[in-house]
Order: C-alpha cells, then sequence, then structure tokens
C-alpha cells in the first residue's frame, strides 16, 4: 500500500516535470515562429520546425552556423546561439505537434 | 455606467466562446493595452502559457491594420484590406476584448480605466501601447497639417491619403520624404518607401523624383539601399543626409514647403515622418522617462520605473532591438512567459530573442538586417558575430529569394498573431 502511493506519487511528479518541461520553451525559441510558421496554412516557403527529427533542425543550425550551409539569413541568426542552446531548441521543436 | 467584465464579453467576438465564471474568478488577472503586434501577441501567448489567468486586451479599433507592407500601398501594388485583421481568432482562444480606449492606469490600486468609464483591476499589465507621433516636436507640424502632409506611420488613412496624392502628381513632380532622428518606429521604412515610390514613379511618372531629406547622415541597410538605388534608381532618388543640410526644422504645410537651415524646398507631395515618443497611455502611467520611451527590465520587461506594469513593442527602450514588427512579436513572446512564471511564482529564465526586419526595394528585391540579442548590463544587446546584414555583393537571385522571404514573413507573423 504504501509502496504504491510512493509509485503514484513518483509518476505524478515524473509526469508534472515532464509537462514543465515541455511546456517552457529554451531561450530563444519562441523567436523561430516569427518566421517558421506554426500554423502550416500561413503560405510562406519558410519549412515548418514543428515536429521535425531533433538532430535534423540541429545538424542544418550548426551548418547555418559554420558556414557549410549557405542562407539567406540563417547564418547570421545562427551564429548567435550556443551548440548546446541549439540542441535544446532543436529538441523542444521535435516535441511539438 | 460600470460594465462588468461580462458586458465587456458581450460587446466582443468573444461572446460565443465566453469563460466558465469559476475559472475568471479564480486566476490571475492580467490586462494588456494595444493591440499591435506587441500587444496582441502577448495576449494570445499569455493565455496559452497560463490558461487559468484571465487576459484582458485592451484596444481602441476592432480592426487592425498593420504597417509593415503598407509601403506596398504608396507603389500601387498591395491592398489596405490585406494589411486588415480582426481579433476574432484571439477571443477564441480565451482573450477578453475591451474595444475601448484605456484612459488612465492606477499603479498603486493596479487599474485601468476604460473609456466607458470600467475600472478593470490587474495583478500584472503588459502595456504596448506603441508610438504617438510627436505634434509638438516640429515647428508648423501639427495635426492639421497631417492632413496636408500625410505621415502614414500609422497605417491606414494616413496610407491611402499618400497613395491618392501620389497617384494625382503630374509627372515631373518631387516627392520629398522627411526622415527624422533616432529613435523611431521602423528604421529602415522611410528608405524602403523612397524606394517603392521611386519604383512607381520609374514605372508610371518617369520625369518625377523622391527626394529625402534625412535628420540623420547614417540609416539601417545604408549601402544595400545605397547601391540597390544607383542600379535601379540613380535618377529617381536623392538622399540629403543632415550633414548635407538634411535636417527640415519646420514645415509650411499651406504652401507645402520644408524649411531646412539655408534653403526652402516646395514639395508636391510632402510626406513627413516627425520625431515620436511612446504612446500617451505610457506617458500618464509613469513607465516613461524623460525620453519619452520606457526603460525595461530585459529579462522580464517590467518596468524599471514602476512594479507590475511590463513594456514591450515600439514604446519600449529595447537597447540594441530595433522598433520592428518582428522584434515586437518575439519580445511580447518572450514576455508571456515570464508573467506567466511570475504569477506563478516561478523564477524567470534568461531570454535570447532574435530581430529579422525585411525590406523591399523593388517588388523583387529584398534586403534583411537580423539580430540575436540577450540581456546585458540591464539591457537587451546584439550577441556579438551574430547578426547584420544581407551580403552587399550578393546576386540578384538572392535578393529575389528575399523579396519571397519578406511576403513569407508577413503571412507567418500575422496568421501567428492574428490568423
Amino acid at each position: 500500500m504504501h509502496a504504491t502511493r510512493l509509485i503514484a506519487a513518483l509518476a505524478a511528479l515524473l509526469m508534472f516535470g515532464g509537462m514543465a518541461a515541455a511546456a517552457e520553451a529554451p531561450a530563444g525559441a519562441s523567436s523561430c515562429s516569427g518566421c517558421h510558421a506554426s500554423n502550416p496554412k500561413a503560405g510562406t516557403p519558410v519549412p515548418p520546425l514543428a515536429g521535425r527529427p531533433a538532430a535534423e533542425i540541429a545538424n542544418q543550425m550548426i551548418a547555418f552556423k559554420t558556414g557549410k550551409q549557405a542562407g539567406t539569413i540563417m547564418d547570421r541568426i545562427a551564429k548567435g546561439f550556443s551548440d548546446e542552446e541549439i540542441q535544446a531548441i532543436a529538441a523542444w521543436y521535435a516535441g511539438q505537434k | 455606467m460600470r460594465a462588468t467584465r461580462r458586458d465587456i464579453l458581450k460587446g466582443a467576438a468573444a461572446a460565443a466562446f465566453p469563460l466558465p465564471a469559476i475559472a475568471q474568478g479564480a486566476g490571475p488577472k492580467v490586462i494588456v493595452v494595444g493591440g499591435g503586434f506587441a500587444g496582441a501577441s502577448a495576449a494570445r501567448f499569455l493565455k496559452k502559457e497560463h490558461p487559468a489567468a484571465t487576459v484582458t486586451l485592451v484596444e481602441t479599433n476592432a480592426t487592425f491594420t498593420a504597417c509593415p507592407f503598407s509601403n506596398g500601398i504608396l507603389a500601387g501594388l498591395r491592398d489596405l484590406r490585406e494589411q486588415q485583421f480582426n481579433y476574432e481568432n484571439i477571443a477564441k482562444d480565451g482573450v477578453s476584448l475591451a474595444f475601448q480606449a484605456a484612459t488612465a492606469v492606477d499603479a498603486q490600486a493596479r487599474s485601468v480605466t476604460l473609456s466607458g468609464g470600467a475600472k478593470l483591476t490587474y495583478d500584472r499589465l503588459v502595456m504596448a501601447p506603441g508610438i504617438d507621433l510627436r505634434f509638438d516636436a516640429l515647428p508648423g507640424y501639427d495635426q492639421a497639417a497631417a492632413e496636408k502632409m500625410p505621415h502614414a506611420w500609422k497605417a491606414g488613412e494616413q496610407t491611402l491619403l499618400l497613395r491618392r496624392q501620389l497617384e494625382s502628381m503630374e509627372d515631373g513632380g518631387k516627392v520629398y520624404i522627411v526622415a527624422p532622428a533616432n529613435p523611431f518606429r521602423c528604421p529602415p521604412g522611410p528608405y524602403e518607401r523612397a524606394s517603392l515610390i521611386a519604383y512607381y514613379l520609374k514605372t508610371k511618372k518617369p520625369k518625377s523624383k523622391v527626394i529625402i531629406l534625412d535628420a540623420k547622415d547614417a540609416f539601417s541597410k545604408q549601402r544595400l539601399f545605397q547601391n540597390a538605388w544607383k542600379e535601379l534608381y540613380p535618377d529617381h532618388i536623392e538622399w540629403v543626409s543632415l550633414s548635407q543640410g538634411g535636417k527640415v526644422n519646420s514645415v509650411e504645410p499651406a504652401t507645402n514647403t520644408l524649411v531646412t537651415d539655408f534653403s526652402s524646398h516646395k514639395a508636391d507631395v510632402a510626406n513627413v515622418i516627425p520625431p515620436q515618443r511612446a504612446g500617451a497611455i505610457a506617458q500618464s502611467a509613469g513607465v516613461a522617462d524623460r525620453t519619452g520611451w520606457c526603460p525595461i527590465d530585459p529579462v522580464t520587461f517590467e518596468s524599471k520605473l514602476v512594479p507590475n506594469i511590463h513594456v514591450v513593442g515600439d514604446a519600449g527602450i529595447m537597447g540594441g532591438m530595433p522598433k520592428s514588427a518582428f522584434s515586437a512579436n518575439a519580445q511580447a513572446k518572450v514576455c508571456a512567459a515570464a508573467v506567466a512564471a511570475l504569477l506563478r511564482g516561478e523564477k524567470v529564465s534568461e531570454p535570447r530573442l532574435i530581430n529579422t526586419c525585411y525590406s523591399l526595394v523593388a517588388p523583387d528585391y529584398g534586403i534583411t538586417v537580423a539580430g540575436v540579442y540577450k540581456p546585458a548590463d540591464g539591457v537587451l544587446s546584439d550577441i556579438q558575430g551574430a547578426g547584420g546584414v544581407s551580403p552587399i555583393d550578393a546576386p540578384r537571385s538572392a535578393r529575389r529569394l528575399e523579396a519571397q522571404f519578406a511576403e513569407g514573413w508577413f503571412k507567418t507573423i500575422t496568421s501567428e498573431v492574428f490568423g
């Protein structure tokens, strides 16, 4: 009985913790949707980020940052983020629907 | 008459989607004053970040008219209706709308008085009043003068007035743009405007010309604009800088004359963009300082002058961030998350913000400036090594692509805020 209650409490804590992590966007992430539409009907040639694999977003950002990938504007923006910040933003967008 | 929240809701599109009365009573109360890119974003994202909060958006007009891309109207490339949006979807997200003016803020009592007489209380207030044009800063240029010499710096009737003047001008006419000193809304705006008016003149009235009389010696994306002008409009744009005598000291609306230190310019069309300051309600609420703009904490956007009031968008002193719609939207989202955290008693984490500003030199020729910002030394500071303008030597294909992305940006941001 005691153990069950503990497990339930732990599960609730994990769920709550998980929800909080999902809710709070990492630094910088909220600015992206100014160009990368969260509404698929927006009608922009700029690709959406939500739901794309984290590795794909992060690799692309790092390629922009290092100059391996040419861009019109993302090369200038990517340079403002550390690799850790890029990984966090990529992971967050991967988890968005 | 004292209007209850229910009365206010009744008057808005939100009436079809009222919140349960219990939820309204239980949660914290946030008021957002101003429904432009900053305020509308703040209200919408606050409700998303903190669903239990009662969020009331106070805005005078039921229709929003966006400034970005409104220079296209002057060139005959766009219709004003493409600039206009309403608040129905924001109401559907659970934001209460009050289509009234905010007439007073009592920071002690934490209340906002509306033009209808209602007094709403708040736990946190977000102010996004945008700019007021100063009709006391340029001798001769008052509200009446603006009917003769439009500023067109708030989109709507003024934009249409300037368009009509350009349309009725004879070929061979001189169009003057008076550009203000920094800071002002949309730093590249006067130069995009000159470009698109020149595009119109070159196509329709080739003997005419645009002359910019500037109170500055440097401006946003300057080399990109000037290179493009040399290429596209060598006979149609002239820029007169401050040191060349470009500063206009007074205007004479009766004769459409602009007076500088050494000469008077008689304009066929005079577009006067006067100095600006934060919207009047910011001044009366005490969140604006002697500069006329509002100092804020760069982590929470809380006013440095009045507690529990946050300021976002053009009205704020945002350090390196320019007064742009992209900045306003980015600041509003960060501010919404911060206000939600503060209401829950949580710690606010340090943000990063991005700005991008697209300008069109021609319908198929776009240029940009971008920046990434973080709080440093009490202000929002540029992250060194990031940002900057489009490459000076980029091929025309890149300019075409940036023109397409410009349009994509407008669709994206208006869909995020109002869609």
